[in-house]
């Protein structure tokens, strides 16, 4: 027999041959299983998410395996390895590309903090520049680490709003990085 | 072992360039030459020129920075006769706040983006070079990084003061 596994239904009230439960849950629910990662990989982080999405630790057991290579379908920004001040206004335009909703993900000590390259030509972590949902730490993290920061990003998408860019803090958020 | 040592290279510069140069020594055997900006193109045309010497290759131009130096800013240039198996290493000083150095390009196409990338880090003018703007870094960037007088580290970020870490 399978031993394919579902995901478990939302919090609602269930009777013979309904169920009802709210919008937000449900299209966080879906959101949540079908996040389509764009992964910006500049360094050793990037083969660690290599071996993520492989078949060892498989991604896809998430609903990631489709990575999108073109921001304006992807739904969550992983950026994995360094970022030099002359990229950061590359990385920016990439996520000005993204639609809403998106998530940005930081993995690695240098993308979160620029680690060990406390210099003048590494950007100091890209938030930075662009707001950040999840800090993956490690130098590099290991499949675990990215697999649980994607959870934490799962987390995220199910229990926030269904509009969460309509709210003020969220603009308020964009805002401070100059970003409508 | 090249086909001209290195006293034969130092005669035949010594002929032409005799008051212009000074010999800094021959460390690992590289013959390490220094002169001055107003000779420096014509000693690159003729050791790249010279029908026996033929330093027909440009390693590469680099420079260097020794603030308690009275001339503190140094340019490198590494050549390479690939006829003669033969290198040889020329050095050019510049007085403070005064770094300007007459352009390799005319000699050498390639001295371009290397006098860019001099030009980028130690903010060293090369005159007459045809396009001189930042190579590698940040186009908006008011320093010259690799001179020795900005800290290494970025000082807006307070996140990784000392004593964070017990020091």
């Amino acid at each position: 027999m399978s031993d394919i596994q579902l995901v478990e239904a939302p919090p609602g009230v269930e009777g013979a041959g309904f169920f009802a439960t709210s919008l937000d849950k449900v299209i966080g629910l879906a959101r949540s299983n079908s996040l389509w990662p764009l992964p910006f990989a500049t360094s050793c982080c990037g083969i660690e998410f290599m071996a993520t999405m492989a078949s060892h630790y498989d991604l896809s057991r998430f609903g990631a395996e489709r990575l999108s290579f073109s921001p304006r379908q992807a739904d969550l920004l992983m950026v994995m390895g360094t970022i030099s001040k002359k990229m950061g206004p590359v990385l920016r335009q990439v996520y000005l590309q993204m639609a809403e909703p998106r998530w940005v993900m930081a993995v690695g000590a240098c993308a979160s903090s620029g680690g060990i390259f406390d210099t003048y030509s590494v950007l100091q972590g890209i938030d930075e520049v662009i707001p950040v949902d999840v800090y993956v730490p490690g130098c590099p993290p290991r499949p675990e680490a990215i697999i649980d920061g994607f959870i934490g990003i799962q987390k995220l998408v199910q229990t926030e709003s269904l509009r969460r860019r309509n709210t003020p803090e969220y603009q308020k958020l964009l805002a401070s990085y100059g970003i409508q | 072992m090249g086909k001209i040592t290195n006293e034969e290279l130092l005669k035949k510069i010594s002929e032409k360039f005799e008051q212009h140069i000074t010999v800094v020594g021959e460390p690992y055997g590289l013959l390490t030459i220094e002169t001055d900006r107003d000779n420096i193109i014509s000693l690159l045309s003729y050791l790249k020129n010279d029908t026996v010497l033929q330093f027909i290759f440009l390693t590469d131009i680099t420079g260097i920075h020794y603030p308690a130096q009275e001339n503190p800013i140094g340019v490198i240039y590494h050549l390479h006769s690939l006829v003669n198996n033969v290198r040889i290493r020329i050095k050019v000083f510049l007085p403070a706040a005064d770094y300007h150095i007459p352009t390799a390009s005319t000699v050498w196409e390639g001295a371009n983006w290397m006098e860019r990338e001099t030009y980028d880090f130690f903010g060293v003018t090369f005159d007459g070079h045809p396009d001189l703007r930042r190579i590698l870094n940040v186009d908006d960037m008011t320093v010259f990084p690799m001179r020795k007088e900005y800290p290494l580290e970025d000082p807006n970020r307070v996140d990784k003061k000392d004593y964070f870490f017990g020091r």
